[in-house]
């Protein structure tokens, strides 16, 4: 089944409320999969701080001083991380590719939850209502955030199986649904030279629009591009640091709903999740139609 | 709050657990008004009624509101999600605003009214429930529609009446494309009497019927055909 929510703040006077609105929209979303469940949230100073470049590494079983040693050892910069329970959190001055890349040379095993600036990603095992207490989401700040509860159908329940994906720089997606195609779709990428962390489904469809975003294309054009590509049913959130997109399959059998207001835009498989949002009353609320990308950018305001 | 008012039982779903609503509702011999305040998106609210009350439910609901109801008169002020009315067997479900995919599906009488617009599939396998849909409605509307009358006043997504069998539609705007075996039909003056009808109980009396389409099979799947003998 799987719950997918996402929350774009417009209004920076909401950005202090961004963790605690985000935590309500993913436990609610819990009995729609409680195996394993993640996060990524965007301008969250303490996790990934203004003008860096960061990396998440989850799982590690080092603490954060050995990490920000080896990782600056590998970049040859001053690297600083922070432990946020399973995960470890990097940042340096540096572009995140470089700073993910010198991660993976120094743990070729760990996985790499996400890179960018402004972003920080944690995922793991369990519920979602336990790990976002014990990553401390509620008290998390920014201006986006996504989440994912999941209930495996397609592959192994690991943290590597756990969404987001967050593939390419800055870049995230979460997914309700199931791609049937997505073997064969893995197996072009391969020979295109991608790298993948798992079986899953849906790492395919991030490594997909990574793939497209790095050749230069635009979000809409990349989404197209999957709806073209992939087969199954699916609901899409794709965000990245300037962007919100929203996307379903033909089909649309899996649920999706969109809210809007001033101040933010929301989305969810459920509607009850976004019922304890400010403004949520007077909200313009919808359902995405099938095939159609909806999609949001980031106005840059000072906070 | 007039005096009124005050006589009809309130639940409050923020506390009260959604069960104990569903069975207070379920009680032998229930009669009178209910209603239902906070339901903040909950799944399953006033599920399986089978008595001739009206209950009033304030706020967005999610999946299966007012299923498989029987004589009862449902009010929804907000919006419903997924299989909204499913399974109606007789009585009314009045939804202010949208529905979610499925409303109204295998319903077998009664008459469902949404206010708004319905998602993909309205009305899917419907086998004698009427259906009012004050906006537009989602794509394979109608699919395989057994019996009954659906009427939309907005417009129609892709495959409208996909494999219909005996299930009659009135269409105010224009379907993006129409389903398998579903073509406009002649609609005569006992289609506008039926359509009349039908737009009065909804309350959308002032709807002038003749500028609505009408919609069936063309009996020309295998169901419907010889060659399906054997």
């Amino acid at each position: 089944m799987c719950g997918i929510v996402g929350l774009h703040l417009r209004s920076p006077e909401l950005y202090s409320r961004l963790g605690e609105l985000l935590t309500g929209m993913l436990c609610e979303m819990e009995d729609r999969g409680a195996d394993s469940a993640g996060i990524a949230v965007y301008g969250n100073e303490d996790w990934s701080p203004r003008g860096k470049g960061s990396v998440s590494l989850i799982d590690i079983d080092v603490t954060a001083e050995t990490v920000a040693a080896a990782l600056g050892a590998e970049s040859g910069t001053e690297v600083t991380a922070i432990t946020v329970d399973n995960v470890v959190l990097a940042n340096a001055d540096v572009d995140s590719e470089a700073l993910m890349a010198a991660a993976k040379k120094a743990y070729p095993h760990v996985l790499i939850g996400g890179f960018g600036e402004d972003l920080a990603v944690l995922k793991g095992v369990g519920a979602p209502r336990a790990l976002a207490e014990s990553w401390g989401l509620a008290k998390a700040r920014g201006w986006q955030g996504v989440g994912h509860t999941r209930m495996a159908t397609e592959s192994a329940v690991t943290s590597s199986g756990a969404h987001p994906y967050a593939v390419g720089p800055g870049e995230c997606l979460v997914h309700n649904g199931s791609f049937s195609n997505h073997a064969t779709i893995r197996r072009d990428l391969r020979a295109a030279g991608v790298e993948f962390d798992s079986e899953n489904d849906t790492e395919v469809g991030a490594r997909f629009v990574a793939h497209r975003l790095a050749d230069g294309k635009g979000v809409d054009e990349a989404l197209t591009d999957l709806t073209r590509t992939f087969d199954g049913f699916y609901t899409l959130l794709v965000s990245n640091r300037d962007s919100f997109a929203v996307v379903r399959d033909a089909i649309a059998c899996k649920p999706a709903v969109i809210a809007e207001t001033d101040d933010w835009v929301a989305m969810a498989s459920e509607y009850r999740a976004l019922a304890h949002l400010p403004g949520v009353e007077n909200a313009r609320i919808w359902e995405p139609e099938p095939e159609v990308i909806y999609h949001w950018n980031r106005q840059e305001v000072s906070a | 709050m007039s005096s009124a008012d005050e006589a009809v039982p309130a639940f409050d779903l923020s506390t009260t657990p959604l069960r104990e609503v569903n069975q207070a509702l379920h009680a032998a011999g229930l009669e009178g008004e209910y209603v239902i305040e906070n339901p903040r998106g909950a799944h399953n609210v006033a599920v399986g009624l089978d008595a001739p009350v009206k209950v009033t439910v304030n706020g967005h609901l999610g999946y299966y509101a007012a299923g498989m109801n029987q004589q009862a008169e449902v009010v929804i002020n907000g919006n419903a999600g997924t299989g909204l009315a499913e399974n109606m067997m007789s009585g009314t479900v009045h939804v202010t605003g949208s529905a979610s995919q499925s409303a109204g599906a295998t319903g077998r009488g009664g008459l469902l009214v949404i206010d708004g617009d319905a998602g993909a599939r309205c009305g899917i396998s419907m086998k004698g429930i009427d259906i009012v849909v004050g906006g537009d409605v989602g794509h394979m509307s109608a699919f395989m529609a057994q019996k009954g009358r659906l009427v939309v006043r907005g417009d129609a997504g892709d495959a409208l009446g996909d494999s219909l069998y005996e299930a009659r539609i009135y269409l105010r705007g224009t379907a993006k494309s129409l389903g398998a075996d579903c073509v406009e039909k002649e609609l005569r003056p006992e289609h506008l009497q039926e359509l009349a009808g039908l737009l009065k109980a909804a309350g959308f009396e002032d709807d002038d019927p003749a500028s609505y389409k009408r919609y069936g099979s063309a009996r020309t799947l295998y169901h419907f055909t010889h060659e399906n003998e054997y």
